[in-house]
């Protein structure tokens, strides 16, 4: 006998978001990599033809179309095949066209909106030069019978003929596969009607062609491959003798018709064919010996839990982290529930509740609860779309225990502990609206009123942020917010400075939140009876707070500055200061990942996820390593990824000048001929009163004065091109345990870059220590020569001096590096400094500074004194809102 | 001696001696150009003294600074014996021109382009023969189908939309300019050719004309494919929608090595085929070695096995390099276009046909 596939086309289905979930999920985490493996895969398999559809609801379909037909593109292995664009939406199509050279066919138009769209689109098609599908589906809906199936071929055959003259050859019809043995007597003859309308329109219409999704006709059997892959054989073999020539298939997956088991292919014909009343049920009785034949795996880990009734699996999957049997255990429990709402304020909050009390008496740690509750979000992703059509149906809206703003203010880009705050909020049952970074105080209380929130909670990192979130006490004072509490979190916050400066713009309740563990139990009071107490509370303690700051400030006498000056560092200039090996800027593009992972400094990465302690010791240790330990692991796994499937690309830029000492600036010459200036870096000065023989520092006083040549380095370096994007591929999988776990480790990359990129430079490119020879803990512990300290630390706190470093390196243009307005560094994972070369150059902190200094530093930067106030607000020694005395000379 | 004749009247007669015999294009532009040694001052002319940018190596340029050149070029192909004249605009785009910060001169560019050989084609034309103006559209200085960042696969230098835009303007200046054809020539990426084909479309559509247009591709190397990996046979299945008037190869490869492709794509293809090779590989000087005799001798089995209804030459070619290439025609008989089945012809980088 012949080949039945021999003249027919075998159309890849596997990458199609629609048909496949593993599909649909790599492109979610846009993990492309593992898409074209699967393209490739079906390709050889024998595809002639590859299908691609992007078309789910947490997908940009444009932008997945776009970016996965480039890829295959490039991949000659793939791109040799033609490819099929996919797609419901018009804009997705025309997007696919854009990108494919060779001669595709679009799948498909219809005249479902009338015959002028339907027009319209086939002629750009044709423009685009495309073959194209035609679905059998007009303005009255999709063909069911043989007579409409035909009709409306016919009528669109003649349409494009007639008004387009599109070649016949280049139309393909889809006359619509629906599933038959549905237990609806209605479909029994879905099957037939395909067959027979095929072989008329094969007959009729000269040259056209037929295809059609062949795995929709077995959609009753979903998990039973055996009984659907020879359900799939049956029907091609009837339908391609029939004339169907084309058809979208799993072309790893074609079973053979005649290596079916005779009884499961009568009973299969029985059912395509419509042959009998019973043959549904027939086909049941047999499906049940056939089911998990094709695809049984064996059992490695002790899976008798899964024998535990649903609601203990539940709690199983939520305390261990399990995601595999998630939404299967997930739906099992919808069906014996009630209301879908009940399985979420059952089972799932009893798991939760066991992790709640878990992680409150110390048995779990965070990065467990954030595992836990990736299990709890992919249960209530599946739940949702239940939820919405019961809410549909009842017209009833639900209420949640609270709801709970987030957002990290305008100007910043940090977010990993406000993540891990909403996690840990969404495992007890609030709900949260996250708003990102980045958010502006506009943005942040309309949406306050939009969702109807209970509480805001603002996070930043970087100090310009205290004065954004003190606006949004502001504004909620001046909008009228009454007295909805405004949290307050993040690395720069303080107890302090949320009473000083936040609290005292609002009449709500303002508080401040120390840490994750703590969030719960704040929110959890501000939202039940204890309310009152616990604002009462928090307002005495902050009115001690600022009692207490206000008599701290007095005590701290200050050296003026001219004093300080005298008791400038004198550093010792007699040996000539090396010279770096070039002068201006050079690149790394593309820096090697894995050079970088030897130098990560791990004891912070833990610090992150508030387990705190000393690495490598932190992973034995008795209370946290438990929590430590597999963290760890699903670290280093994640980091061999990141690096073996470059994630993250790190980018990096250093620059060398001439430079001198000028007062307490550095003058950065344009050449070595040392008159005309490049640019300058303002240092401040230490202002508290020191013992005898100790210097106030300014990091000018490192640099050699005028007359002696010195030189300075600066460096901009960043592990954060293509964070963002994965970080929220990562939230939209309902993974926030990989996405905090990945923005942690991009954090360490770009941190080991400034240790490596340091070492270089010393060995180097500078070359002051070509012998250096440290270990990993002393490059962390500092022992080397010189340093690099960073605008917005300790030894330099104003972070405007930023602008300064990124406008001599040209880290915009060269890397890719931003500023936002409040000088966070974009990407989120940079790092940024000068690298200072002298023996005695030190890392110190500059202190709380005086009124002189800020006015004398205001003027040499050209800066307004209150701009300058503003960005040095954490150290001033004064209160910028209280005026200077004036002193009278008499 | 000039004639009167209308666009459609010279087209008649073009394709009636298209039937008789093989149409002769003309030689290489951008190499003829070299010759002249032109300094940075020829190319900038008085009108762009104070143009901010290096200019020196903008060939299109010349038709506005040094308008005598070019139309000597035209001229010396015209009397070699060429049909075909090609107009000098194939960078005239907005897209290659930012080179050169000369972006909003390119309509200009391509009128101007379009005047001048269509001048130097009256000068030479008579009702028996016809001499029709080619308007040339180059592949531009980007692709659609490769990235230029190798750590980022998906990345691409332009968008199709930009292409079709830049393709837009560059078609409206040709034709404005008089031109009788159009050509989309030395295609590297087939993606980048259908933006161009898709924007004459449009822009025929918008003027309510038809204007024959002819379409050459370049295989890179001996292994037979463009340099966005497209076999001769996926290429005239992505190209073959626009009913082109001729479907081609022409330049990177001398007329040796084409040969293999030539045959290939004359099986194929249901239009006309062209064909102008280089004069030979480039030499270890950047120049071209094959002499108009060698040409000649390589390409008259070609006239006489009939493959090609159009020949002319690439890179390298001169205008006695055309007058051997003319002669080489007039060995054979032009090519009958093949009667081809009807099925669903598709292609990735390598064609597939669906048997009807």
């Amino acid at each position: 006998m012949t080949n039945p596939f021999s003249n027919f086309v075998i159309v890849g289905e596997r990458t199609n978001v629609t048909g496949s979930a593993k599909f649909r999920k790599l492109i979610e985490n846009d993990d492309y990599t593992a898409a074209l493996a699967i393209a490739l895969q079906q390709v050889e398999s024998g595809a002639n033809v590859l299908d691609i559809n992007m078309d789910a609801a947490l997908i940009d379909g444009v932008k997945a179309m776009t970016t996965f037909l480039n890829l295959i593109s490039v991949e000659p292995d793939i791109a040799r095949v033609p490819l099929m664009i996919d797609s419901s939406k018009w804009e997705i199509i025309e997007a696919g066209l854009k990108c494919t050279q060779g001669k595709p066919i679009v799948n498909s138009i219809s005249m479902k909106e009338g015959e002028a769209q339907f027009l319209a689109q086939a002629k750009k098609i044709r423009r685009y030069g495309a073959a194209t599908v035609v679905m059998a589906f007009d303005e009255l809906g999709q063909a069911d019978t043989v007579d409409r199936k035909v009709d409306i071929c016919t009528r669109a055959y003649n349409l494009l003929r007639d008004k387009l003259d599109f070649p016949p050859e280049d139309i393909i019809f889809d006359p619509n596969i629906f599933a038959v043995a549905t237990g609806i007597e209605e479909h029994n003859d879905y099957g037939v009607a395909f067959i027979e309308a095929t072989r008329i329109i094969r007959e009729t219409l000269p040259h056209a062609h037929v295809s059609g999704g062949v795995s929709n006709v077995s959609f009753s059997f979903r998990g039973n491959e055996p009984v659907r892959e020879a359900m799939h054989a049956v029907f091609l073999y009837h339908a391609i003798k029939a004339g169907m020539n084309m058809g979208i298939v799993n072309a790893g997956q074609l079973a053979v018709y005649d290596s079916i088991d005779p009884e499961l292919r009568e009973r299969c014909e029985d059912v395509i064919l419509n042959r009998r009343a019973d043959a549904t049920e027939r086909l049941l009785e047999t499906a049940e010996q056939h089911r998990g034949k094709g695809t049984e795996k064996a059992a490695t880990k002790d899976m008798s839990w899964r024998q535990a009734p649903v609601r203990d699996r539940l709690a199983h999957s939520l305390v261990h982290g399990i995601t595999e049997f998630i939404v299967e255990d997930t739906e099992a429990a919808r069906l014996e529930a009630d209301r879908p709402l009940h399985v979420i304020e059952g089972p799932l909050m009893d798991g939760m509740n066991i992790v709640g009390d878990l992680f409150g008496s110390g048995k779990m740690f965070l990065p467990q609860v954030v595992k836990s509750a990736r299990v709890m979000k992919q249960a209530v992703a599946h739940l949702l779309p239940f939820m919405e059509e019961e809410k549909q149906r009842l017209g009833t809206q639900d209420q949640a225990d609270g709801k709970v703003l987030m957002a990290t203010v305008k100007g910043d880009v940090h977010d990993i502990g406000k993540n891990i705050v909403g996690v840990v909020l969404q495992c007890n049952g609030f709900d949260v609206v996250d708003l990102g970074v980045m958010v502006s105080c506009e943005k942040i209380l309309e949406a306050a009123r939009e969702h109807k929130v209970d509480i805001i909670g603002l996070s930043g990192l970087i100090t310009p942020s205290l004065d954004e979130m003190a606006w949004v006490a502001s504004e909620m004072q001046r909008q009228g917010f009454g007295d909805m509490p405004l949290l307050i979190g993040g690395a720069t916050t303080s107890r302090t400075h949320t009473a000083v400066k936040i609290a005292p713009n609002y009449q709500g309740p303002v508080l401040y939140v120390t840490d994750a563990s703590r969030a719960v139990p704040v929110v959890q009071r501000l939202l039940g009876e204890e309310k009152g107490d616990l604002i009462a509370e928090n307002r005495a303690d902050q009115e001690r707070a600022r009692q207490a700051h206000l008599a701290g400030q007095d005590k701290r006498p200050r050296a003026t500055l001219a004093a300080a000056r005298a008791n400038a560092a004198k550093l010792d200039f007699t040996t000539p200061p090396p010279k770096p090996s070039f002068i201006g800027t050079r690149v790394f593009d593309d820096y090697p990942l894995e050079d970088l992972v030897p130098v990560i400094d791990w004891t912070p990465f833990f610090a992150t996820w508030e387990l705190h302690g000393k690495f490598p010791a932190i992973l034995e240790d008795e209370i946290v390593g438990e929590a430590a330990r597999p963290l760890y692991a699903d670290a280093r796994a994640m980091l061999e990824k990141m690096v073996a499937e470059k994630w993250v690309t790190a980018k990096g830029v250093i620059g060398f000048w001439p430079a001198n000492r000028v007062g307490d600036d550095i003058a950065i010459w344009e050449d070595e001929g040392r008159s005309h200036r490049a640019g300058t870096f303002h240092t401040l000065r230490q202002q508290m009163i020191k013992s005898e023989g100790s210097p106030n520092l300014a990091l000018a006083d490192f640099v050699a004065p005028e007359g002696t040549p010195d030189w300075i380095g600066g460096f901009a370096v960043t592990a954060g091109h293509g964070e963002r994007e994965r970080t929220m591929a990562f939230k939209a999988a309902n993974d926030d345990y990989s996405a905090i776990l990945f923005q942690a480790l991009c954090d360490r990359l770009a941190e080991a870059f400034a240790e490596r990129m340091h070492e270089l430079v010393r060995k180097t490119h500078w070359g002051f220590a070509p012998d250096e020879q440290l270990a990993v803990d002393d490059l962390i512990g500092e022992k080397y020569r010189g340093i690099r300290p960073a605008p917005g630390y300790p030894a330099q706190p104003d972070h405007t001096e930023k602008r300064e470093l990124f406008r001599l390196l040209d880290a915009e243009a060269k890397v890719g590096m931003q500023l936002t307005e409040s000088l966070a560094m974009l990407p989120g994972s940079s790092v940024s400094g000068l690298y200072f070369s002298h023996q005695q150059a030190e890392y110190f902190g500059v202190g709380r500074i005086d009124r002189d200094q800020v006015s004398e530093y205001a003027l040499r930067k050209g800066m307004d004194m209150r701009e300058a106030e503003r960005w040095l607000a954490p150290i001033l020694a004064y209160d910028p809102t209280v005026a200077a005395k004036v002193v009278v000379e008499a | 001696m000039t004639t009167h004749m209308t666009r459609q009247d010279r087209l008649a007669r073009i394709e009636a001696l298209a039937e008789q015999r093989i149409l002769i294009l003309d030689g290489a532009m951008g190499t003829m150009i070299q010759t002249f040694k032109l300094e940075e001052d020829d190319y900038r002319g008085t009108r762009f003294a104070d143009h901010g940018h290096p200019l020196k190596g903008n060939n299109d340029l010349l038709v506005l600074t040094r308008p005598d050149i070019i139309y000597g070029i035209h001229e010396a192909f015209l009397q070699a014996g060429a049909d075909l004249i090609s107009t000098n605009s194939f960078n005239a785009t907005t897209i290659s021109q930012a080179d050169y910060a000369m972006e909003p001169l390119a309509y200009e560019l391509n009128l101007e382009a379009a005047k001048l050989a269509r001048k130097a084609c009256l000068a030479y034309e008579t009702p028996e023969a016809p001499k029709a103006v080619v308007g040339s559209i180059g592949p531009t200085n980007k692709t659609l189908s490769l990235s230029p960042d190798v750590n980022d696969p998906s990345f691409r230098a332009a968008s199709f939309d930009e292409m079709v835009t830049a393709y837009q303007e560059q078609t409206r200046g040709l034709l404005d300019g008089g031109v009788d054809f159009l050509m989309v020539e030395t295609i590297f990426d087939t993606l980048v050719a259908k933006a161009a084909l898709y924007a004459i479309a449009e822009v025929l559509e918008e003027r309510g004309e038809t204007v024959p247009v002819m379409i050459s591709g370049t295989i890179t190397d001996r292994s037979g494919r463009t340099l966005s990996g497209q076999t001769v046979e996926a290429f005239w299945n992505a190209v073959r929608h626009v009913n082109p008037w001729s479907i081609g190869l022409n330049c990177a490869l001398g007329p040796n090595e084409m040969r293999p492709f030539l045959a290939e794509l004359s099986r194929v293809a249901t239009c006309r085929v062209s064909v102008y090779p280089n004069a030979g590989l480039p030499n270890a000087f950047g120049g071209y070695d094959e002499t108009p005799d060698d040409m000649c001798h390589t390409m008259t089995p070609w006239a006489e096995e009939g493959l090609v209804n159009v020949m002319g030459g690439c890179c390298g070619t001169t205008p006695d390099h055309i007058r051997h290439i003319a002669h080489a025609a007039s060995h054979g008989k032009p090519r009958v276009a093949p009667v081809v089945e009807t099925a669903l012809r598709l292609s990735g980088l390598e064609p597939f046909t669906a048997a009807a």
